[in-house]
């Protein structure tokens, strides 16, 4: 099983021009943090962006407010666990705007025991979704305001959705 | 005389919060000054399954999220993983789909309308929809086998063919459908009790609803003309004719009249499909082992609840490397202390009701 197989190539050759738009609307704004970004074949919904760890908060309060982009909505956020990887970590953020109609995915990259800064203050609903990666993957979130689990009880040992934890778990029940 | 605030845990065991949902209320008197929902008590690990199964054998599973309405999470899946793997699901497949989909609406609206009056105190109304969802469930058994936990459909198809009878039945079904609808309506719209207990309660406006992530009817309440559906569509939504009822006050009563005008409309959409069903093939040429390429997707569904979607990512080996359930129930349940902050402890039950979860699919 290969870890690095979501490593495409960058295409943004073959890409529709709406994603061609954001994607130059967001490097220019933020020249640096915004990195490679990819698709599934040439499908307009699934441009993934890659976005540093830093500058999460500010990417995604510009790509909420700028009146083009319009992402007011934050459908969903989760993460991924690719233990083989330097930063083993992902946490993926899908966005939706309910008046262009569009949709984006962020990504940012971040190691065993890094904090990501808290979007929470862009999209409430952030609160929730940062929750459960936190119970399930134990990432940290800078800055969340109730930064607790959510789905398993307080006591709970371990973060069953990393790769190393066991399917029955490590009690055996 | 000295007062002081007090803490009233409701739940997990309360047949009112529709599964086992536990709410710690702080209260002033009769009013709520904050609340924090305890979930997970479902909690079944579904992600984790889901990296340990194969793709055929996860879809079962995904009856087990809102089983209450189990073929849009069909839906969701399959259509995640044949964009995955670029499959082209055949057109008389679609409309199978989209037939038993929408039924599928109706008869969860029916367990909402049942339950959410029932909660407040309508019991004729309860009595009523269990009759009709009976129908229904009654033409999900003639076609899959099952009533609830259906695992029908299949990477580029549906498992069978709908039997020669479904179709007569379902449209005896429809016939008699809104004479129902009407006999509800003319039990609650203009029920003084019924006013009384939903306008003005647990209301949310159309800005924090977007913010706090609320999708589908409950959404909609407040006036968000948003429908996947209609803003992206996908089997064979773009041929069909439908309204996206909205509401204006965002309160328990606008998102009753919606999710009420959702269960007509989506009568509309079965009766074309019936119509217009084109004969054919059921499911496309799919490899034995299904193993979607390296690569991600996410894909989205309209479901009863709101906005069901997976995001899938493939290692290009027969299980998914990690699955993701964007669960409408979940999304909408963290809007809950906004709209009952302020409001009456009485309310609670009707603010629960109205924005229609299932903890199954809140917990996973």
């Amino acid at each position: 099983m290969s870890a690095e197989h979501s490593e495409q190539s960058e295409q943004v050759e073959g890409l529709p021009d709406s994603c061609k738009n954001l994607i130059a609307r967001l490097r220019g704004r933020f020249p640096g943090a915004v990195g490679e970004a990819t698709t599934l074949r040439q499908c307009a919904d699934e441009l993934t962006v890659r976005v540093a760890r830093e500058q999460i908060v500010e990417v995604c309060h510009f790509l909420k407010t700028d009146p083009q982009l319009a992402f007011d909505y934050l459908s969903d956020l989760s993460g991924v666990d690719y233990p083989d990887r330097e930063k083993r970590f992902e946490v993926v953020y899908h966005l939706y705007s309910i008046p262009q109609g569009h949709r984006v995915r962020l990504k940012v990259q971040v190691a065993e025991g890094e904090a990501v800064p808290t979007v929470t203050g862009v999209w409430r609903t952030a609160d929730w979704h940062e929750r459960e990666a936190y119970d399930l993957l134990g990432i940290p979130f800078e800055g969340h305001p109730d930064l607790r689990r959510i789905l398993l009880p307080d006591d709970w040992k371990g973060h069953p959705l990393r790769k190393e934890y066991p399917l029955a778990g490590y009690d055996g029940d | 005389m000295e007062t002081k605030e007090l803490i009233l845990n409701m739940g997990p065991q309360h047949p009112s919060t529709h599964g086992v949902l536990r709410l710690i209320l702080s209260l002033n008197g009769e009013t709520i000054v904050h609340s924090v929902p305890d979930i997970g008590y479902l909690h079944r690990g579904i992600e984790k399954l889901a990296e340990n199964r194969t793709y055929l054998q996860f879809l079962p599973i995904t009856d087990r999220l809102d089983y209450i309405a189990a073929f849009p999470n069909n839906l969701a899946y399959c259509q995640t993983v044949e964009k995955l793997m670029g499959l082209e699901v055949p057109p008389r497949a679609q409309y199978i789909r989209v037939i038993l989909t929408e039924l599928n609406r109706i008869s969860s609206h029916l367990v909402w309308l049942a339950t959410h009056a029932l909660d407040i105190g309508a019991m004729t109304v309860f009595l009523y929809c269990f009759r009709e969802r009976e129908t229904i469930l009654d033409l999900f058994e003639m076609a899959t086998g099952a009533r609830m936990t259906f695992s029908f459909f299949r990477f580029g198809g549906v498992a069978d063919d709908l039997p020669r009878e479904f179709i007569p039945k379902a449209r005896e079904f429809l016939e008699a459908f809104p004479a129902c609808i009407a006999d509800y309506e003319a039990l609650l719209t203009k029920n003084r009790i019924w006013l009384a207990r939903t306008r003005n309660v647990a209301v949310i406006s159309a800005e924090d609803g977007i913010n706090l992530g609320m999708s589908g009817p409950s959404l909609r309440g407040s006036g968000v003309k948003w429908d996947i559906r209609r803003a992206a569509p996908y089997a064979i939504y773009d041929q069909l004719d439908f309204e996206i009822p909205v509401g204006q006050n965002g309160d328990v009563y606008d998102r009753y009249l919606v999710r009420v005008e959702e269960m007509r409309q989506s009568s509309r959409i079965v009766r074309q499909c019936l119509d217009r069903i084109p004969e054919g093939e059921i499911r496309a040429q799919v490899p034995r082992a299904i193993k979607p390429p390296a690569g991600e997707a996410y894909s989205c569904v309209e479901s009863p609840k709101g906005e069901l979607g997976f995001y899938i990512v493939s290692d290009g080996s027969e299980r998914p490397y990690r699955l993701k359930v964007r669960a409408p129930s979940f999304v909408n349940l963290e809007s809950l202390p906004v709209m009952m902050k302020g409001g009456l402890v009485a309310d609670v039950i009707a603010a629960i009701g109205s924005i229609d979860i299932v903890l199954g699919e809140v917990d996973r």
